[in-house]
């Protein structure tokens, strides 16, 4: 007879087995066997938080960086709660994600019990599955199902709960089998007749771009090496969406830079005025597409997509290729180097008037500002911190609002996995968390916190983590002690009725890294700035950076709601040229 | 700018909307229909009636029907959003007015009424299969399988008769022929 285990054992036993080596978490009532157990499994090393959401946000960030599923062990009824932020951001921007929450015993459930909640109800919408452990046989076998439902197919979190009698049963340990179909929700489905469609449009385009998202670094850092070879052999532009970023190098002449609400004026215009538009593992999200019905109006549309229900689930696509991004792609590039060899030379001409035009735009230099001596610029400090950190393989997490915009207009990214942000469900707190998670899993490499001091609160209470575990994280905070991105819609569409967007009683940033046992630096002017960035980059513990920036700049180019591509609010820069006072630029 | 103020877009053209039977195969477990129902509610598409019972004791398979209202586009995406849920094993769509599928719904009328009345709603009752399930000497139960829309009518018509209560199923469905749906 083999062996008995507890549930607890049990638990750590499947973890093992998919090789996990961190666990984000926070003990509680619920899941105290299962903490017990921890001190018998040396592999995996538990990371204390100090609230449910930045454990959720950690094992986002230890995902996003490293491509493998992260997991988060909390407890039952607030435990669980307080994750669901964490899990509802990983569902909208499919990163996958494996959480253990404790539920109190079965006899109890139901009896509203200390700590109890309707975990699994209340997670049902916002992850990919989730199970109740009611029997202990069943424990191993379902564990083994959350981490193959997180990580195949379109990625997303899961959860598992298991009451705490559960954890303290004995069952015997049934191993990992890979399961070979995958309940019918792998959708590697193209054929080759949808390559050859879509080899056919490329060489009949004239005015193509390829549209690339965060789909692309899911699929794993081959995916991206394939796109830069399908774009290089067909000399097509290429624009991404805020999570696709890195996938192409951004100082390639090819890039056109981020599309979307606040993208370049070239990127945009491309997507109005193209004539074929190849979507790679992009969703057609609302910030991307501005007016849905103006949405480029004469292209040809291709979406290549793992996930079947996001095909025409916004734009009614031309050719829907649904599959792995890399495996779409191996094929595509396998046929049309067959088919067309030399084509970026020979189809030079057909798309060099496209070309031209794309310069046209470019020659806006829609991301440009006005720089300023006195105060510091946000997008300069950017820039500053992009120059100083380049050749440092740095990875760079943000929190949400104006500084993550000004973040991907001006930080370049050249590698997948580098960039972590809460695109799809903006979730302010999320980059102070996930640069924790991202230290974790590459200890010798930067991770620095693009924040702003308002979402840089949600979440604060992780600096103590950071500190912990000597995690040199740096929070690099654009304080301009305003709810940017609020403030700016106020400014434009709410006669500047700056209804609470103005934080009254900031704490001192500098005493409170202090407090936390790190380094705080504050930088006022753009004179010392370079040495201050310099100093932070030096310094090996954590730091919070306090870079007093000009408190009422706004984030440009900007798509205005309800308006379609063609149609872009420029930069002050711009609007001074065309002599638009300040006045009359809030009425545009 | 000067009433756009959202920072979302504004709703584009709408598509016609069409009634659509939806049978979902799922696996009969906890939860299962929580996760269905959830689906259409989150996503903000209608359910007009639901029919749910386990079909195959073996395999724990469950067979859920659904009626719902939605445009072209809506109704594709009902069924790539449910085909996405782990317990699901397929999914079928019939338009209502598809000719190749059999719809039928049950209902339970109870009539309170002298004998002639009770005589006549049964005759009103007998294009729709109609069988006695209870007889007093003022009462009596009918029970009826039609289309939804007729039910619909002879519950309208029938108060004449006396009827007092109505209890109705969710319509179900099934091809005609020898083919099955895989």
């Amino acid at each position: 007879m083999s062996k008995l285990y507890s549930g607890a054992e049990i638990v750590f036993k499947c973890l093992e087995d998919q090789n996990v080596s961190h666990i984000f978490g926070y003990p509680g009532g619920a899941v105290l066997p299962i903490y017990d157990e921890l001190k018998n499994f040396n592999s995996i090393k538990h990371i204390l938080v100090r609230h449910e959401q930045g454990a959720g946000h950690a094992a986002e960030g230890y995902a996003r960086s490293t491509g493998k599923p992260g997991v988060l062990l909390v407890t039952s009824g607030p435990g669980a709660t307080n994750a669901v932020t964490a899990l509802t951001d990983a569902y909208m921007d499919s990163v996958p994600l494996v959480c253990i929450t404790g539920q109190v015993p079965t006899h109890l459930i139901g009896t509203d019990a200390f700590q109890e909640c309707d975990t699994t109800g209340i997670t049902r919408p916002c992850t990919k599955h989730n199970w109740l452990v009611k029997d202990i046989n069943d424990l191993a076998e379902i564990m083994h199902k959350a981490f193959e439902v997180a990580t195949t197919g379109r990625p997303g979190p899961v959860l598992v709960d298991i009451p705490k009698d559960i954890q303290f049963q004995k069952s015997k340990y049934k191993n990992y089998k890979k399961n070979k179909k995958l309940n019918g929700k792998s959708h590697d489905k193209f054929s080759q007749k949808n390559i050859d469609e879509l080899i056919n449009l490329i060489s009949k385009a004239k005015k193509p771009i390829f549209y690339t998202g965060g789909g692309v670094i899911n699929s794993g850092t081959k995916a991206s090496e394939l796109l830069r070879e399908l774009v290089y052999a067909t000399g097509f532009p290429i624009t991404s969406t805020l999570q696709g970023l890195g996938c192409f190098p951004a100082d390639d002449n090819q890039f056109l830079g981020m599309l979307g609400m606040h993208g370049t004026y070239e990127a945009n215009n491309a997507m109005y005025s193209c004539d074929l538009m190849i979507n790679v593992g992009a969703r057609f999200d609302d910030r991307i597409t501005g007016k849905i019905d103006e949405f480029s109006p004469k292209s040809k549309k291709v979406h290549i997509d793992i996930d079947p229900s996001s095909i025409n689930k916004n734009v009614k696509v031309d050719l829907a290729i649904v599959g792995d991004i890399k495996s779409v792609l191996t094929t595509t590039l396998k046929t049309f180097k067959k088919s067309k060899k030399n084509f970026s030379k020979s189809n030079k001409s057909q798309i060099s008037s496209w070309w031209e035009q794309i310069q046209k735009w470019r020659s806006k230099r829609s991301l440009d500002y006005i720089g300023s001596e006195e105060t510091i610029k946000p997008q300069y400090a950017i820039e500053r911190l992009y120059e100083l950190t380049k050749d440092k393989d740095a990875y760079i997490t943000t929190e949400v609002g104006q500084h993550q915009m000004w973040a991907a207009q001006h930080y370049k990214f050249n590698k997948p996995n580098r960039w972590m942000t809460s695109g799809g469900l903006g979730t302010m707190g999320y980059g102070l968390p996930a640069a924790i998670g991202v230290q974790i899993a590459h200890p010798k490499k930067l991770v620095i916190d693009i924040a702003g001091e308002a979402s840089v609160l949600m979440t604060m209470q992780e600096m103590s983590t950071a500190v912990q575990y000597n995690l040199p994280i740096k929070i690099f905070i654009l304080n301009n002690e305003y709810m940017g991105m609020v403030r700016q819609w106020q400014e434009l569409l709410h006669d500047k009725n700056y209804s609470e967007s103005y934080t009254a009683a900031l704490p001192d940033f500098v005493k409170m890294a202090e407090a936390y046992g790190c380094v705080g630096i504050r930088a006022k002017t753009p004179e010392e700035l370079d040495d201050k960035i310099i100093e932070m980059l030096k310094t090996d513990r954590p730091v919070i950076f306090d870079c007093l920036v000009d408190k009422q700049e706004n984030c440009f180019p900007m798509i205005p709601s309800g308006k379609p591509h063609n149609q872009m609010l420029l930069g002050p820069k711009d609007q001074k040229e065309k002599k638009i006072s300040g006045k009359g630029r809030t009425l545009v | 700018m000067a009433n756009t103020k959202s920072a979302y877009s504004f709703a584009g053209k709408k598509q016609k909307p069409d009634t659509h039977i939806i049978v979902v195969w799922v696996d009969n477990e906890a939860g299962v229909l929580a996760r269905v129902v959830g689906l259409f509610s989150g996503r903000g598409y209608n359910i007009e009636s639901l029919a749910v019972a386990e079909v195959d004791q073996k395999q724990n398979i469950s067979r859920i029907t659904i009626v719902t209202t939605g445009t072209p586009q809506v109704v594709d995406q009902i069924k790539l959003q449910l085909k996405k849920l782990v317990p699901v094993h397929k999914v079928a769509d019939f338009k209502r007015e598809d000719k190749n599928v059999i719809f039928k719904e049950m209902a339970l009328f109870k009539f309170v009424a002298n004998n002639d009345k009770l005589n006549k709603a049964f005759e009103s009752c007998k294009n729709f299969n109609p069988v006695i399930l209870d007889k007093t000497n003022k009462s009596n139960v009918i029970q009826i399988t039609a289309l939804r829309r007729e039910i619909d009518s002879m519950s309208k018509n029938l108060k004449k008769f006396g009827l007092v209560s109505v209890s109705r199923t969710g319509a179900v469905a099934m091809t005609r022929g020898s083919e099955i749906f895989k």
